[in-house]
């Protein structure tokens, strides 16, 4: 793979400062260049096959799909980069999409933004729990997110029984929201990309971002460090769960049709689109970039075999190999990260 | 202000004599008001009493040493002015005011800064993001200024001297550079108080004559320096003050004009250090373990030793130079890359921990509570759970077996304990330690490696530890130990190897060793340098 050669090529460069900085900015950029890599190979490879599949319809069926997982990939690589693990969000997606839609219905010509307002109103709250659980009752995230995945989806299942919300309760603006697009490619997209870039930006360039990198890299010496690792924490989740309520309602209008099963195994898909993306899963590297890509890559897939006339059984297998390629590439680059820089000859002893 | 309001006089802030001066000998300027002065703290966890009565009085303009041997209490009293642990009892003064630091930012604003013996960096981030952690410069909306973040780092690193990339991750530098980075940091807060918790531990000669050029410029500065070092030379070279800690006590604080070497370690010690008698037990007998050209690549390289019965073979050298690394890829809990081990003319099984302890090899980690110990399980299952294949029958264990079995081995190693059924937990650190001794003893080993086994132990159960260590050697045990201390090395080693980044750099028969010349093999500096 691109990685592994490029890697290779360069640490016997001269050992001047320049180049271990060139090095080791090259081998992250990598991450994102290898899944874009595998993105690309992929695409082109399926379009040799079955050219419908770059045709325009096809792209947008995928951006708009890729969506709402690329949304969640940004709560959720928040939550990852600190070292913890945000597993309510499918159960969170559901309930603030079966309760925002249903607002519709209850209160004819509710505004739409009122609407989102709602869901996320919803996420947050969820959020809010999860991130107090963590960071004040200091209980691991994987609990904590295990046990409000049931909870959540319980009380979701409670509220809707039997019922769901159908098309026919929905205004016509909320259904064209996934539709609108320009030359193909979905608004809605755009609009998520501009938010994921801005995710990306914020957790790159401001202080409380790079916290989480920190805690996610050395709990220990975060705290040492006077970081306010617990409410950097507490934010990271409350976030996700606005981001996941947000995203609730944008699946109801893409879905039209919810009931008390929306959004279930979400957090895996997300969380695989997440290490994918070359976000590490016990933290401290990675960017919501990458993880927007990898979302954007197993949506690929799954519609790359639906068009070539493979099973979609082959879907998950093929999902989770992927996840074993995408985890051995990053253990492969740290390792040759690691060896790299060792053998760089320390900048003190010259 | 981190002072608190209510508990200021309000003619504190005024510079007034500091009369609970705790020294013999008044402080350099005996008008001014000390920057910060801990009084009688305290501080506990559970039934291990880390400091009983610690006191430090820090005056501007000054370098002062913290003396104590492992286990005086330093590294908790340094965690206290680092807003870690906040004390149990006592207080502290920060300009005359009393405060209460809550956390380590807490410490931060007022001014302390903290170099720890460990390195506290994000592997993930680089040199400049450790460096500024919080404190990032900020261009416009609140955003980070990288590139100006990197030059400051720049900057503090031409003040140090030294060449380091700001821009590259922390991941896989040395331990020196780690260092650097620490005191870049420290350096970079501007602070008042700096505490320096055995800095110099991994650097080498030139990089400790520059620290000390910096050390001379802060104090210039006005601030004050706390230093923590066991090399006296440089605790001689730097500073004014000394004051002694032992076993968690203030032991005194002076000037350190008109005292010698010998004045600080018998203060440290408590008592005249005892000399084990060269050549005291028997010549050693056959050759158990060999160890060839061993070697994990980065790690250690061309490791080769030899351990015989009834010897004491102690690896020395600073920490992070390879020491346990090698002692675990021994044991088979690691892997080499390279080279060949042999127990007693049998080849040993790579990697595998069960063919060690089989081959007759017991393994006393260096953190007794994370690898050594299981917390939570009694004393009686702790010191039977390498034996259990002798007490059990038809696969289930027998309680009574056991329990004859850990309490013969508590009598024999003196433990001191309430209940064999308590939870290992509640004994002290030294009995802790005898529990994990007995757990590899009940198997009668013919090769013990010991892992820092005094680390953290009161004085007078190190000395029992000593002197078990020496008794088994004399049954006829190979013993190979590693050791930070180089008082336990002199005392204890048979034959001293040194280790040095990986590799062994010096070899000497117990009579020939001095701490010189083990400092020199482990640092790298010729002894003419050191001295």
């Amino acid at each position: 793979m691109s990685a592994t050669v490029t890697a290779r090529r360069e640490p016997s460069g001269p050992p001047a400062k320049v180049s271990s900085r060139r090095l080791t900015e090259r081998v992250f950029r990598i991450r994102e260049f290898g899944i874009i890599a595998v993105l690309v190979v992929f695409v082109a490879v399926t379009a040799a096959i079955q050219p419908r599949f770059i045709g325009s319809q096809e792209i947008g069926f995928i951006l708009s799909n890729t969506t709402v997982f690329a949304l969640l990939a940004l709560g959720e690589t928040m939550v990852v980069i600190s070292r913890n693990v945000d597993l309510s969000i499918g159960s969170v997606l559901g309930l603030s999409a079966y309760l925002s839609a249903s607002l519709f219905g209850a209160h004819h010509g509710i505004p739409i933004p009122l609407v989102f307002l709602a869901g996320l109103g919803i996420g947050l709250a969820c959020g809010i729990g999860n991130g107090l659980m963590v960071s004040i009752g200091k209980v691991p995230s994987l609990v904590v997110t295990l046990a409000t995945l049931y909870i959540i989806r319980g009380v979701d299942i409670l509220i809707v029984g039997g019922n769901e919300v159908v098309a026919q309760t929905l205004p016509n603006a909320f259904i064209q929201i996934p539709k609108a697009n320009v030359l193909g490619v979905p608004y809605l997209a755009i609009a998520v990309a501009a938010v994921i870039g801005a995710g990306a930006y914020y957790l790159r360039s401001f202080r409380s971002g790079r916290d989480l990198y920190a805690i996610g890299s050395n709990p220990e010496a975060a705290r040492l460090a006077g970081i306010p690792v617990g409410r950097r924490v507490f934010t990271a989740f409350a976030v996700s769960g606005a981001i996941a309520g947000v995203a609730g309602v944008l699946w109801a209008a893409q879905y039209q049709t919810i009931d008390s099963t929306a959004g279930t195994g979400y957090e895996l898909q997300v969380i695989a689109a997440v290490v994918v993306g070359g976000v590490a899963i016990f933290g401290g590297s990675g960017s919501a970039v990458g993880a927007a890509i990898g979302a954007l890559l197993l949506n690929t897939i799954n519609s790359a075999l639906y068009v070539l006339g493979i099973s979609p059984f082959w879907d998950q297998a093929i999902a989770g190999f992927l996840l074993l390629v995408a985890i051995a590439l990053d253990r492969l680059i740290s390792v040759r990260l690691a060896a790299a820089l060792r053998r760089r000859s320390s900048g003190v002893g010259t | 202000m981190p002072g608190n309001p209510e508990d200021a006089p309000a003619g504190q802030a005024a510079p007034v004599p500091p009369a609970g001066l705790t020294g013999p000998v008044p402080p350099p300027a005996a008008q001014a008001t000390p920057l910060l002065s801990l009084r009688h703290a305290a501080k506990s966890f559970g039934a291990v009493h880390a400091v009983v009565d610690g006191s430090a009085d820090l005056y501007p303009g000054e370098a002062h040493a913290l003396l104590g041997e492992n286990g005086a209490g330093k590294s908790t009293m340094v965690k206290m002015l680092a807003g870690v642990y906040p004390p149990d009892e006592g207080e502290l003064l920060i300009g005359g005011a009393p405060v209460t630091l809550h956390s380590p930012a807490a410490a931060r604003d007022a001014g302390i800064a903290v170099i720890y013996q460990e390195p506290t960096l994000f592997p993930d981030l680089t040199v400049a993001e450790n460096i500024f952690t919080g404190r990032q410069p900020l261009r416009g909306a609140r955003r980070i200024d990288g590139k100006l973040m990197r030059g400051q780092a720049a900057a503090l690193f031409e003040r140090l001297g030294v060449r380091l990339d700001p821009g590259r991750i922390c991941r896989g530098l040395p331990i020196a550079d780690q260092q650097i980075v620490e005191i870049a940091k420290a350096l970079s807060l501007d602070a008042r108080v700096i505490v320096m918790d055995e800095p110099t531990a991994a650097l080498s000669a030139a990089e400790v004559a520059r620290l000390f050029e910096v050390v001379r410029a802060l104090r210039a500065g006005g601030a004050a320096v706390l230093f923590i070092s066991h090399r006296l030379e440089e605790v001689f070279e730097i500073c004014q003050r000394v004051t002694v800690m032992r076993d968690g006590r203030h032991v005194f604080t002076s000037e350190l004009a008109g005292l010698t070497a010998d004045d600080l370690v018998r203060a440290m010690v408590g008592r005249q250090v005892a000399q084990r008698a060269a050549g005291g037990r028997h010549e050693p007998g056959a050759e158990v373990l060999r160890v060839e050209r061993l070697t994990r690549e980065g790690v250690f390289t061309d490791v080769s030793l030899r351990v015989r019965a009834g010897e004491i073979v102690v690896l020395a050298g600073l920490v992070g130079s390879g020491r346990s690394e090698v002692a675990r890829a021994i044991f088979g809990i690691d892997r080499y890359d390279a080279g060949m081990v042999t127990l007693a003319s049998k080849p040993l099984k790579k990697a595998s921990p069960a063919a060690a302890m089989a081959a007759g090899v017991g393994y006393v980690p260096e953190d007794r509570r994370q690898q050594g110990l299981v917390m939570e399980m009694s004393v009686q299952q702790n010191m039977a759970l390498a034996s259990l294949s002798r007490l059990r029958t038809a696969g289930l264990i027998r309680s009574a077996a056991e329990r004859a079995f850990a309490a013969d081995w508590a009598q024999r190693l003196r433990l001191k304990y309430g209940r064999l059924t308590d939870p290992v937990s509640r004994l002290s650190g030294g009995n802790q330690q005898k529990v994990v001794l007995a757990k590899w003893l009940g198997r009668q080993p013919s090769l013990l490696i010991v892992d820092e086994p005094t680390r953290g132990i009161d004085i007078a159960t190190k000395a029992e530890v000593h002197t078990l260590l020496g008794q088994l050697a004399s049954d006829g045990v190979a013993i190979l130990m590693i050791s930070s201390e180089l008082p336990e090395v002199l005392q204890n080693g048979d034959r001293i190897l040194v280790m040095r980044e990986g590799r062994l750099t010096a070899e000497y028969p117990h009579a020939e060793a001095t701490e010189e010349k083990i400092m020199a093999a482990a640092t790298g500096q010729t002894e003419g340098q050191a001295a």
